[in-house]
């Protein structure tokens, strides 16, 4: 399943948003209504007040998310909206992964998850709970290697996305 | 302490609709929203108009919007006099109209405990309005109904609702009705690319074949003149959509009837083999483009909208120009020089003498024949409302619109019963005027109790009801793609419609024969007061010319010559 999901094209939304109530319900009726597919949405506090900020990640091509951009922007509620996905962005995901441990298995993984420079948060009798954090691939890759283990629970933040610094205004500094 | 600007959330409201210039309402009152009626002879400026079902005061405050340019507004109360409404307010979502609905709500410590008649009406028109409010805080009443009268009649029109606690519209606190607006997210006005418009001039230059495809924009925006000169300097035939009827005079040289599913067929073949659709405030219905992919391949496609999300939507098209029409067509005038397309006028008037409307020679009472002569004997001057259907379609074909804003009709949602309180509406809205609803049986006996508010307001409306006995356009469907299987759409045990009529004290005529068909017409007009004339016609009539669901001009069905045998 994971598999074929990372063949599908998606692409990165973000919106500036109204923070108050009912605004994310008006988003995800937009995006049931009209049919479009999402892998994931992350929305949050932003620098401004009183507004949200959102992460979109959706399938599709170019035409799929000029028709989303443009259905978002209609919403009274949103402010901006801003198609990412080509821009020179840091996009990251955290997610929790509960695996099962024994005494035999606990150094290995410790080892698996340094190596992927994540953090144990939680060691229980028969369990472990991993923090990962990072762009999708390498959360995929290393539930990938953990399967082994046997995985009791993942949860996932979704991703959420930045533009970095414009590159020749970065050069000047 | 200034006591004159402390009221109570209902005196709000009613104080914030006069500032909006409201003059008319439907609705029907209830226990949450009743503290705002027991305020209204307080307004004697705002006309309340009492329906007898809540669907009715949508519909009605749809036509009104639509017959005046100005919002219409409707009152509910909470839970099932707010469901009423649903249909009222889908039907403007989806043609783009200007109207506000002011929903009484449970008192706020009631909210999200099933109260009784608690609804969550924001709830469920949330993907069927432009936008919606509940108001939490009775010093928001001004600013809110600022915001929606600003939101439904600006950019691309459409219904907002605002849904009222009943402890708010009881709550004293200081009014203030805000004189600007702000709202971030939303910024309709937007100015034209002047980058698109000299696109679209060069296009324009350049086509050999072009052709104006002109939609409700034109009405909405009040650019009849903008399109009639733009379409005389160019000498562009003009074609109209459904809802674009009556924004170009029918009987000027340069128009060319409308395309789609009924429409005429040398419209269709026209838009088929022009080589540029200028398509203005229009959106692309599928009613219009049967299979998008091979609608108009040969043409390039400039398209004017206000709305940024219509553009692309179904059709890839050349060069988009978001704006309203008005100001792009006025844009466009001044970027093109005159031109001449005599050889494309000459091949285009041969479409159309050779796959003309027709209208068949018959001694029967068929609804083309009426629809006919109630447009000689009103010289085309009569508001046209109408339900969805057959008769619909035969309205829009028979009766020619010269003259402004004359026809109301559902078309998006497509909603039957849209006839009678589609009527009321117009008829409030442009009370001078005479209006005409040509009726299905079908429809209007889904909304026929506002003969009742008709005939208490006394309203001259004349009713045409195209009595087939079926739900006739699903039966030309089960004839056409059932084999004939008419499943539940033959009505047996039609009431008697005159009798039903004069039970609302409106005269009621019955018409059985093609002869009495004029006299009937001319004795409605002379009638002063509401009339329904009940024309028992042909019961298996269909509609042509015909392109089924999703298919091409190709496909088109003309009227087969063996109907007249039939």
């Amino acid at each position: 399943m994971i598999k074929n999901n990372s063949q599908l094209e998606t692409r990165i939304v973000t919106a500036l948003v109204n923070d108050k109530p009912g605004v994310l319900n008006r988003i995800t009726s937009m995006l049931r209504r009209r049919a479009f597919n999402i892998q994931s949405l992350a929305v949050g506090h932003s620098e401004i007040d009183n507004l949200s900020r959102l992460t979109v990640i959706v399938e599709g091509g170019d035409d799929i998310v000029e028709k989303l951009t443009k259905q978002l922007h209609k919403l009274i509620d949103v402010i901006k909206v801003n198609d990412v996905s080509d821009d020179n962005i840091v996009s990251r995901e955290l997610a929790l992964i509960k695996i099962t441990s024994t005494p035999n298995t606990r150094n290995e993984i410790i080892q698996l998850v340094s190596i992927y420079r994540s953090k144990i948060v939680d060691v229980s009798a028969n369990s472990i709970i991993i923090e990962a954090t990072g762009d999708d691939q390498k959360i995929r890759a290393l539930q990938d290697l953990l399967k082994n283990f046997g995985i009791i629970e993942v949860i996932r933040t979704g991703i959420i996305a930045m533009n970095r610094e414009k590159i020749n205004k970065r050069k000047e500094i | 302490m200034n006591n004159e600007i402390i009221k109570n959330g209902s005196q709000m409201v009613c104080e914030s609709l006069i500032k909006e210039n409201v003059d008319h309402i439907f609705g029907i009152p209830g226990g949450a929203i009743l503290p705002l009626y027991q305020v209204l002879p307080e307004y004697p400026q705002l006309n309340h108009i009492l329906v007898r079902h809540e669907q009715g005061a949508a519909h009605a405050a749809d036509a009104y919007a639509r017959a005046t340019g100005k919002a219409g507004v409707a009152f509910a109360t909470s839970g099932p006099g707010t469901t009423n409404l649903v249909t009222g307010i889908a039907t403007a979502q989806m043609d783009s109209v200007p109207l506000v609905a002011i929903t009484g709500q449970v008192g706020r410590p009631a909210i999200g405990t099933d109260a009784f008649q608690e609804t969550d009406i924001t709830g469920i028109t949330l993907p069927i309005t432009k936008h919606n409010y509940l108001v939490m805080e009775t010093k928001d009443i001004g600013s809110i109904i600022k915001e929606a009268f600003h939101i439904a009649t600006t950019g691309r029109p459409g219904p907002v609702l605002v849904d009222i606690p009943k402890d708010i519209l009881q709550e004293d606190g200081i009014f203030e009705y805000p004189q600007n607006i702000d709202i971030r997210g939303y910024k309709p006005n937007i100015a034209v690319n002047q980058k698109q418009i000299k696109k679209a001039s060069i296009l324009i230059k350049e086509a050999k074949r072009p052709v104006i495809l002109a939609g409700h924009g034109i009405k909405i925006s009040n650019a009849y003149q903008e399109l009639l000169s733009l379409a005389e300097k160019c000498q562009i035939p003009v074609i109209n959509t459904l809802l674009g009827l009556s924004s170009f005079p029918a009987n000027h040289y340069l128009y060319y009837g409308w395309p789609g599913m009924h429409g005429m067929a040398y419209s269709n073949l026209i838009l088929d083999q022009a080589d540029l659709i200028i398509a203005v405030g229009m959106r692309f219905d599928d009613r219009i483009t049967g299979n998008p992919e091979k609608f108009a391949v040969s043409a390039k496609k400039i398209h004017i909208d206000i709305d940024p999300s219509e553009v692309g939507k179904i059709i890839q098209v050349d060069v988009p120009i978001v704006s309203d029409a008005k100001t792009a067509l006025k844009e466009l005038i001044t970027n093109v020089k005159d031109k001449e397309h005599s050889e494309w006028l000459i091949q285009i008037d041969r479409i159309k003498n050779n796959h003309p409307l027709k209208l068949r020679d018959t001694q029967k009472l068929i609804p083309q024949y009426i629809i006919k002569e109630l447009h000689e004997i009103t010289e085309g001057k009569a508001i046209i409302v109408t339900g969805v259907g057959q008769h619909q379609m035969w309205a829009a074909q028979h009766y020619t619109f010269n003259e402004k804003n004359k026809l109301i009709t559902s078309g998006g949602a497509g909603a039957m019963g849209f006839e009678v309180p589609g009527a009321l509406g117009a008829q409030v809205g442009r009370p001078d005027e005479m209006v005409w609803s040509i009726a299905g049986d079908g429809g209007f006996m889904m909304t026929m109790t506002e003969l009742a508010t008709i005939a208490e307001n006394k309203l001259p409306i004349k009713f045409a009801i195209i009595n087939n006995g079926f739900l006739g356009m699903v039966r030309q469907w089960q004839e056409l793609f059932y084999e004939k299987s008419y499943v539940s759409t033959s009505y047996n045990g039609i009431p008697d419609f005159v009798k039903l009529a004069e039970a609302f004290g409106i005269l009621g005529i019955k018409v059985t024969d093609k002869k009495q068909v004029k006299s009937a017409i001319q004795d409605a007009i002379d009638h002063d007061g509401p009339v329904l004339i009940d024309f028992i016609v042909e019961s298996e009539e269909n509609v042509y010319p015909m392109i089924p669901s999703g298919a091409t001009v190709e496909d088109m069905m003309e009227e087969p010559t063996s109907q007249e045998i039939k």
